[in-house]
């Protein structure tokens, strides 16, 4: 039958042969890689100019090459970093190693996506690491007592300010507010002093994803008191004091005095807008993680401000009144944590817990702490060159409390948010948003996962 | 091998199968996979993954829950969102406005005609991507080129994607779309006989006149066709997510925006699902008045 076909057909057919097979060929390589993700900025340059050179040296001189691949996804984050690994994870596909929100962790495990270490590569616990990091930080990377990973270390938040804007607003120097009502006549002083500048700003809304919840919510209800889980009951409160009053200073700030903008909180771009606007010295007051002061305003962040050390500095966000925040503090603040997983469905556990390990020894993680500064996991790597890391580090830390590690944080998390957009955009008055909050949250966690916390009016 | 003038029966088969094969991968199968996962919990994420539970027509009654349906960000408020959307950009938008703008230029063979007809078909194939980032520039509360323009004539600058997010919507599907049911009226408009135009005109009909009488009743089948496709595909469009990303405040959650939130962002594909099969219904009854109005034109 091939006899009887043209020449141009024959060729075509030989042609469409030889592709088939070589293809084989290409697929039948030999040699191990490791690919890595998840990572960017200073980090994703430390990771592609030390880490890589370095691991790939000593694997070679050990005998076992092994190539490192750093797969650059630095343009996206958060929700969209999270909705690429569940789809890749999903089908068996993924880098080995990926850099990780700690608060991820349960929605995976449950779904079978990752494995903890303890099975991936029993020869975990022999890494001298493990006795520098402490067990509060390694909790940001477990979960139900296994670990599934190296904790990245742990961050603060706090009110960051423009001191130049202060001080036109006629606050002292070293004004540190101790109530929600200092804080509320600090803002209206920056309203009414200083034209052109938004005063405060508190993330709301359902755009800016956990940043909301974060940096905004928790920062606000754990001054209250309360917070979004009860550990002492495994419950989720619904119905609380502390929820209508954290909805009342949402309401007032945005809808009442006109203390900040509204409209970066419905926007699709709102926090980078806000971000834009801090670092040219139009908001008085803001309230991030360090990921503002050494992410986004320092020389090679997304938004660099000029002058920034002297220009911005920052205050404890303070609890509703001495005495009443979370724990009984007079001032709160959250952590968030991120860290390194091991794709459950790897082909190469060993090398990739290679690669992890010494990623995270003493002396590369050193490297990358002279890029950037910050709290990193181990003890033996401390905050250095950096005035305001290493006093985030004392003077903050200490009043700090993580998200619950629950498999539903995420779905309640999403309906806190709801919750603030329904106030801030005058959709709710904080009761109804309250109320359609317990409504939702009852329907996901089931009526048996919630309470009501008494309200005194 | 033997001339034949037909094929065999066997070789006929051979022939389909490769379409065959892609339409049951692509189509078929997908179908019959959604359609079973509606009753499931099926998820990405959470224990759901691991051991999809069968669930009943539970997915079903969740969406058409009477007590929290409407709410904003919920299913019906999606659907109602959509049927504004629909009725407001391709019945009345793009099938108005084409009609429009074919009765104006059908006859002409100017330079106007050619720009507007350009203008129109560039608006209708450039990506997505690049006219949904134009248009979100477009409509910049602070420095967009709608409200540089506007200020000209003295109109102070509007929020429009917050504070009109449906209204800037329903217009950006408007111009986006018009060019479909443009060129069709054009086509049809010129299939008919000139010279039913020219007696009308001897006897002074007037150009209301003309339409009411002589084109529209001409005109039906292809207005009963462009409505079909138009409100098939605006219902299930994606791109105004690129300008509001169904907010604020899911005030322009479409049915697709509202699908792809509940089965790629919450990864909670039973549910997804049942959405899914749902807007497909939705637009089989849609079809379904549309034949069923054509076909009893027809009969007449």
């Amino acid at each position: 039958m091939f006899k009887r076909l043209s020449v141009l057909t024959k060729l075509a057919v030989l042609l469409a042969a030889a592709l088939v097979l070589s293809t084989q060929f290409v697929l039948a390589q030999d040699g191990v890689t490791i690919s890595i993700t998840g990572v960017s900025g200073p980090e994703l340059q430390w990771v592609t100019e030390t880490v890589k050179p370095g691991f790939e040296a000593m694997m070679a001189a050990a005998g076992t090459p092994v190539t490192v691949d750093v797969i650059d996804n630095s343009n996206i984050s958060g929700e969209d970093l999270k909705q690429q690994y569940v789809l890749d994870m999903s089908v068996g596909e993924g880098a080995d190693l990926m850099g990780f929100d700690g608060f991820w962790l349960p929605e995976f495990i449950d779904a079978g996506l990752l494995t903890p270490l303890s099975e991936l590569v029993p020869s975990y616990t022999e890494w001298e690491g493990w006795a520098q990091i402490p067990a509060g930080i390694q909790d940001i990377m477990s979960y139900q007592g296994q670990i599934y990973g190296v904790p990245r270390g742990t961050d603060a938040r706090v009110i960051w300010v423009n001191k130049e804007i202060l001080a036109q607003a006629g606050l002292a120097e070293d004004w540190q507010p101790t109530s929600w009502a200092e804080l509320l006549d600090g803002a209206r002083a920056i309203r009414d002093n200083v034209p052109d500048v938004v005063p405060f700003q508190l993330n709301a809304g359902v755009a800016m994803g956990e940043a909301t919840t974060l940096q905004g919510y928790l920062m606000a209800l754990l001054g209250t008191g309360t917070y979004i889980y009860d550990y002492e009951n495994a419950k989720w409160p619904v119905r609380s004091q502390g929820i209508l009053d954290t909805l009342a200073l949402y309401d007032t700030i945005y809808n009442e005095e006109g203390l900040g903008n509204a409209r970066w909180q419905l926007a699709q771009n709102g926090r980078n807008l806000s971000f834009e606007a801090f670092a040219n010295g139009t908001v008085g007051m803001l309230i991030e993680g360090d990921y503002l002061w050494r992410s986004i305003l320092n020389a090679t962040g997304d938004f660099p401000m000029e002058n920034r050390d002297a220009r911005v500095g920052y205050v404890l966000m303070p609890a509703q009144a001495a005495g009443a925040g979370w724990r009984g503090q007079d001032f709160v603040t959250a952590s968030g944590g991120t860290g390194f997983v091991i794709n459950g469905s790897t082909e190469h556990p060993e090398e990739a817990w290679a690669l992890l390990s010494y990623m995270y020894s003493a002396d590369t993680l050193s490297a990358l702490q002279t890029l950037q500064p910050r709290i990193r996991a181990r003890l033996d790597v401390p905050v250095t060159g950096d005035d305001v890391m290493t006093s985030l580090v004392t003077d903050v830390l200490p009043y700090t409390q993580i998200r619950p590690q629950v498999a539903d944080y995420n779905a309640v998390s999403e309906q806190a948010r709801l919750m603030t957009e329904r106030v801030v955009s005058g959709e709710m008055t904080p009761a109804e948003a309250m109320e359609a909050y317990a409504a939702a949250v009852t329907e996901i966690v089931g009526a048996d996962n919630v309470e009501d916390l008494p309200i005194s009016q | 091998m033997q001339r034949r003038t037909t094929l065999s029966r066997p070789m006929s088969l051979a022939f389909i199968s490769p379409a065959f094969l892609l339409v049951a991968l692509f189509l078929i199968y997908p179908f019959f996979s959604i359609f079973s996962m509606s009753f499931t919990n099926q998820a990405l994420t959470g224990a759901a993954a691991r051991n999809p539970q069968y669930v009943g027509l539970d997915n079903y009654a969740n969406l058409f829950d009477v007590d929290t349906w409407m709410t904003r960000g919920e299913f019906g408020s999606s659907l109602w969102i959509t049927t504004q959307f629909v009725f407001g950009s391709a019945l009345i938008g793009q099938a108005g406005l084409g009609m429009l703008i074919a009765l104006l230029f059908f006859r002409r063979r100017d330079l106007v005609r050619h720009v507007v007809y350009t203008l129109a078909i560039v608006a209708w194939i450039t990506p997505d991507v690049v006219i949904g980032f134009a248009w979100f520039a477009f409509l910049d509360p602070t420095q967009g080129t709608l409200n540089n323009i506007l200020s000209i004539f003295g109109v102070p600058a509007q929020d429009w994607l917050l504070q009109y997010p449906l209204l800037s919507v329903i217009v950006f599907n408007t111009w986006r779309g018009t060019a479909f049911s443009m060129l069709l009226f054009t086509s049809a408009l010129n299939s008919i006989s000139p010279s039913y135009l020219e007696t009308s005109q001897v006897i002074g009909a007037s150009r209301w006149q003309q339409f009411r009488d002589i084109l529209f009743p001409m005109l039906q089948t292809t207005i009963a066709t462009d409505l079909i496709l138009i409100t098939l595909w605006t219902f299930n469009t994606f791109t105004p997510y690129l300008l509001t990303g169904g907010g604020p405040s899911y005030q322009t959650e479409l049915m697709s925006i509202y699908t792809y939130r509940i089965g790629l962002q919450r990864f909670e594909f039973g549910r997804g699902s049942a959405v899914a099969v749902t807007v497909m219904l939705i637009n089989l009854l849609l079809a379904s008045i549309y034949l069923f109005i054509s076909r009893t034109r027809k009969t007449r």
